[in-house]
């Protein structure tokens, strides 16, 4: 039985990847993706054209390392990777309701909980792909500019940036496919998340724990000083962060099951 | 497959959308072979459907396919295929990407599914545009694309809702007898449609709806027999048209005697068929009639349909 749930899994991912990255539906997160990249762009042509070259807090290996995690952190995983994530997860059961496809699906003899993961993880791979290249580029191209150091150091950011897109894009993909599924206008629980998210900062240490942000911090290959109002709380183990977030994601996706087999098609009241 | 379990069965089942019905009360028992669902927009055709394939679950009773609930996709859709009405599909698709990916979502591996998506393709009659997109197609190609999905796994249940919409004549031909051949397999085909001639030429058993309800279910003329009161009119070729109006007008359960346009028949209608069919062989002998041919002219589903639904204009 496994091995037919496992080859139904690829069936979804084949048809889904596809979509997610290769039809028109992808179009609004390369757009999002392009941002850092040009902004990155704009940054290197400008730099080059001053007679001093870059500001010189970003010279050197500490301070290239320090510019793009601030890049990472606010264009890549705070606004690209997030809206990216609206886009992809809420749009991957609620986009097949407006697309009137979504039968196809349900009238194929597959569980509906296997077609949960299997959109699930073909949107994860696809976004993770995605942002994953955008966060490549941007790396690449700024720690070349702003000579960041040895070839070592540089892969081993790379990398853990790598994993902190990996992790966001679960942490962040299984809320907004619940919040698809549960709810007839998405557009509300992403801005309220969004908002949520960015007062992670300022908020006691209790509720500090109930955001993708905070655990997603225990990844960053340096440390990101949150400013003078920042509320100190103890940071998150890297080893409890990553089966925290595989156990979130679990009931995300167990939440999303549970609905899904109550799923009605008519797609008329939609 | 146990005689039980090859009936497709619904037992009190009610759907209502909030508080608009759907269908109610339905109790149904289907044999194998090809049913029609009939009745005007709105009357429950579609909803029967969807709760046949599980895309809507019942307000109240149980659904039966086979021996499986629709609750149950893993199993049920092994054995069920069902042609919506949507007419939609995955962005981007081309034909054969179609009905291969969904075959590969069924479980089947790459040999597998292709075998099984050509042969759908080539039984539909749609191999030279396979390769084509989708959203290119014209509506009968995309109606004869989506029964290929729905046949592509070889179900024991097709359930195919409006499935001639949109086919030219010939193509409607071509799809009836596929449907026939499926049938004669020992299959359930389910149709609903408002081509009332061609539902009725190829049904084994008709289902009547309106407003939600089964007014009316059972072969044509079964369901013909079950309305009480309701004068049958046949039409009689004969010699002597008017000589015969003029004696079968005699016989009390005769309502109506007119004679054809033609001057070669007369249309009888009765109200009484069996007491009047026993007299009419004396009238004819008795005047000397020569008779060509007696056809019943409202034995089909269009004549009953008018009769229970109470439209005169049932397409």
């Amino acid at each position: 039985m496994k091995s037919l749930w496992w080859r139904q899994i690829q069936g979804i991912l084949r048809m889904e990847v596809r979509k997610n990255l290769l039809s028109a539906r992808a179009l609004p997160i390369y757009l999002l993706g392009a941002i850092p990249i040009g902004i990155v762009t704009l940054f290197v042509l400008v730099a080059s054209y001053l007679e001093d070259g870059p500001p010189t807090e970003f010279a050197g290996a500490g301070g290239a390392q320090i510019f793009f995690a601030l890049l990472f952190d606010l264009g890549i995983f705070r606004s690209t990777l997030y809206f990216g994530c609206v886009w992809v997860f809420m749009n991957l059961f609620r986009g097949e309701v407006l697309d009137r496809s979504l039968h196809y699906y349900f009238l194929a003899p597959v569980k509906r909980e296997v077609l949960v993961a299997g959109k699930f993880l073909s949107a994860w791979v696809g976004a993770t792909i995605l942002f994953g290249a955008v966060s490549s580029i941007c790396l690449a191209v700024i720690y070349n500019f702003l000579d960041a150091g040895n070839l070592t150091s540089a892969v081993g950011h790379w990398l853990a940036y790598l994993a902190i897109v990996a992790m966001a894009t679960l942490g962040y993909g299984a809320i907004f496919m619940v919040a698809g599924l549960f709810m007839r206008n998405p557009v509300i629980p992403a801005i309220l998340i969004f908002f949520w998210e960015g007062l992670n900062p300022f908020l006691p240490s209790l509720l500090k724990k109930f955001s993708v942000v905070f655990y997603v911090q225990a990844l960053y290959p340096i440390d990101m000083s949150q400013g003078p109002i920042e509320i100190i709380s103890d940071p998150v183990s890297l080893w409890f962060a990553i089966p925290g977030f595989l156990l979130f994601t679990g009931a995300m996706l167990f939440l999303a099951g549970m609905q899904i087999r109550r799923m009605e098609v008519h797609y008329a009241d939609d | 497959m146990s005689e039980m379990n090859d009936q497709l069965v619904f037992e009190n089942v009610s759907k209502f959308y909030g508080e608009v019905l759907g269908v109610n009360r339905v109790d149904l028992s289907i044999a194998p072979g090809i049913t029609s669902l009939v009745g005007p927009n709105g009357s429950g055709k579609t909803t029967i459907m969807n709760l046949m394939s599980g895309l809507l679950q019942p307000s109240q009773g149980s659904i039966r396919l086979l021996g499986m609930s629709p609750n149950e996709p893993e199993k049920m859709f092994r054995e069920v295929g069902y042609c919506a009405q949507f007419d939609s599909f995955p962005k981007g698709a081309n034909g054969v990407q179609f009905i291969y990916g969904y075959l590969r979502v069924h479980g089947y591996n790459h040999a597998e599914a292709t075998q099984l998506t050509q042969e759908a393709i080539e039984r539909v009659g749609l191999t030279e545009h396979a390769h084509r997109r989708v959203a290119g197609f014209s509506k009968g190609m995309r109606q004869r694309i989506k029964l290929a999905q729905s046949i592509a796994h070889k179900p024991s249940v097709l359930i195919l809702d409006e499935p001639l919409n949109g086919l030219d004549p010939m193509a409607r031909a071509e799809m009836i007898d596929l449907f026939t051949d499926i049938a004669k397999a020992g299959k359930h085909v389910i149709i609903s449609s408002h081509i009332l001639h061609e539902v009725d030429l190829i049904s084994d058993q008709v289902i009547l709806l309106n407003e939600g309800y089964i007014v009316a279910e059972g072969e044509i003329a079964g369901v013909r027999s079950e309305v009480a009161g309701k004068p049958i009119q046949m039409l009689v070729r004969c010699d002597q048209p008017h000589l015969l109006a003029s004696k079968v007008f005699e016989h009390e359960s005769v309502v109506q005697a007119a004679v054809h346009e033609d001057g070669k028949g007369l249309f009888i209608s009765t109200k009484d068929s069996d007491q009047f069919l026993l007299a009419f062989n004396r009238i004819v002998l008795d005047n000397d009639v020569r008779l060509q041919s007696i056809t019943p002219t409202d034995a089909d589903v269009n004549a009953v349909y008018d009769y229970l639904i109470g439209s005169g204009d049932a397409s």
